[in-house]
């Protein structure tokens, strides 16, 4: 069995099905920050047999999870301070998700004026569908596990 | 628009149906009492911010404008505007702010209007914003239903043709969800039928509809039939185009079949999809559909500028 060591202060993403670690990983935007992350793919689990885990030794205030919602609402994700689990934070989904994922419309004005904040809202929260907030076309989940 | 106390027009669902009411209502007093409104927008200057070329809508929102006693400024191409140059819709929609009073713009990319009616100081209203939006179609479609059936409530349309990147066919059935028991038959080719978030939001409210390709075996059930044309500037593919161009014509054999009351509306400009021996039917109503569009465009304009006449 692998060992990584404990963090004093950040998160670990559990239950995160195998195989998606490193989408999550350029979700949350880790590629552009500084932080300390280790990547766990395909460890043992009795719940789900293979799982991967994401550990990030960050300020816990920097790191914005909302995404994690979108991507698995199963995700377990384990807020760390002083070395210990202080907190077993439940995802829900956000009601607007902004400057993570493209629209990918060829015909909305995003495509067009780099500038515009990429935007989508939540448009129907029993199935999860997300929208661009300006051409409104539904983001396409299957983007998620690229 | 959020914590922005300017009214602007971007789908038809932003007016509420009571305040649809009063905007027909308006429409109807002008109809009949044109005088009345003659010098109602003395003073005022509507910018018509055209991206792309429609000299229909332009010209009835022009013509709105005049008819109140207003001014108009604009643009007709976006060749002959600033964006030819780079310049933002943000940036142009305030530039616009301090020489006009209130905005129609046409854009062929979905969501332009949004982002013209989040930066702008004046009221804008989307003319058409690509395959997403055209509300002043949909209140012009709204009046001429109103008007010509008597009621927004009970009844069928078919709506026939593209409906895929037809605009227009989505700001209706959108409004149309609103009102009670309209049933929607939506007939097209398979390539150019109804996106999915539409026939998701009628499966999520519970409304009817049926989707079909023959016009001929459902204009029998028809209360209203709304004929598109299906439009070669929304096709990336020119052979695909070709196609389906002429997939449906309306003629004098298949309105044999409808009811003697079923109304015909376009949006217009018809190509073929409508045959020209059809205009003397009395069913043909798309003719006067386009004279509801300046009434509707005056009351919205008096609307959004807080115009009262008495």
């Amino acid at each position: 069995m692998l060992n990584v060591g404990k963090i004093e202060e950040g998160f670990v993403l559990d239950h995160i099905k195998a195989g998606q670690s490193l989408s999550i990983y350029h979700h949350l935007q880790l590629d552009k920050m500084d932080h300390t992350v280790a990547i766990i793919k395909n460890a043992k689990s009795d719940k789900m047999g293979k799982k991967d885990i994401l550990k990030v030794e960050c300020d816990i205030d920097e790191l914005n999870l909302d995404v994690l919602g979108v991507i698995d609402k199963n995700i377990t994700v384990n807020v760390i301070k002083a070395g210990e689990i202080v907190e077993k934070r439940e995802l829900t989904l956000p009601k607007e998700i902004k400057h993570i994922f493209k629209c990918k419309n060829p015909r909305c004005i995003t495509s067009i004026e780099q500038e515009l904040p990429h935007i989508f809202f939540l448009a129907d929260e029993k199935e999860g569908v997300y929208r661009c907030r300006y051409c409104e076309e539904k983001f396409d989940k299957r983007r998620l596990v690229q | 628009m959020q914590g922005n106390p300017i009214r602007h027009l971007m789908n038809p669902l932003d007016f509420t149906v009571e305040e649809l009411d009063r905007l027909f209502d308006l429409a109807g007093d002008i109809e009949k009492n044109p005088d009345k409104y003659r010098k109602a927008c003395e003073g005022k200057k509507l910018a018509t911010c055209f991206y792309e070329p429609s000299t229909r809508t332009r010209l009835s929102f022009e013509a709105a404008m005049i008819n109140l006693g207003g001014e108009v400024l604009g643009f007709s191409e976006a060749s002959s505007s600033s964006a030819s140059k780079g310049e933002s819709v943000s940036d142009t929609i305030r530039v616009i702010s301090c020489y006009a009073d209130i905005c129609a713009m046409r854009h062929p990319k979905e969501g332009a209007a949004y982002v013209a009616a989040s930066k702008s100081l004046i009221p804008v209203i989307n003319a058409g914003d690509g395959g997403h939006q055209h509300p002043t179609q949909t209140l012009t479609d709204l009046l001429t239903i109103r008007s010509l059936k008597g009621s927004l409530s009970n009844f069928t349309i078919g709506l026939c043709g593209d409906l895929k990147f037809g605009r227009t066919v989505h700001s209706l059935i959108n409004a149309l969800t609103r009102y009670d028991n309209v049933r929607f038959v939506f007939i097209s080719p398979e390539e150019l039928r109804v996106p999915d978030y539409i026939t998701d939001m009628l499966r999520n409210k519970g409304i009817a509809y049926e989707e079909v390709i023959s016009l001929e075996d459902v204009i029998d059930k028809l209360d209203i039939l709304y004929m598109t044309r299906v439009q070669r500037e929304r096709f990336f593919n020119e052979e695909d185009y070709v196609r389906l161009k002429d997939f449906y014509i309306l003629t004098k054999s298949k309105m044999d079949k409808a009811s003697s009351d079923m109304l015909i509306l376009h949006p217009l400009p018809r190509v073929n999809e409508i045959s020209v021996e059809i205009d003397e039917d009395p069913r043909a109503a798309y003719f006067k559909q386009a004279q509801y569009g300046v009434y509707v465009r005056m009351a919205l304009i008096l609307t959004l500028l807080g115009i009262s006449v008495d």
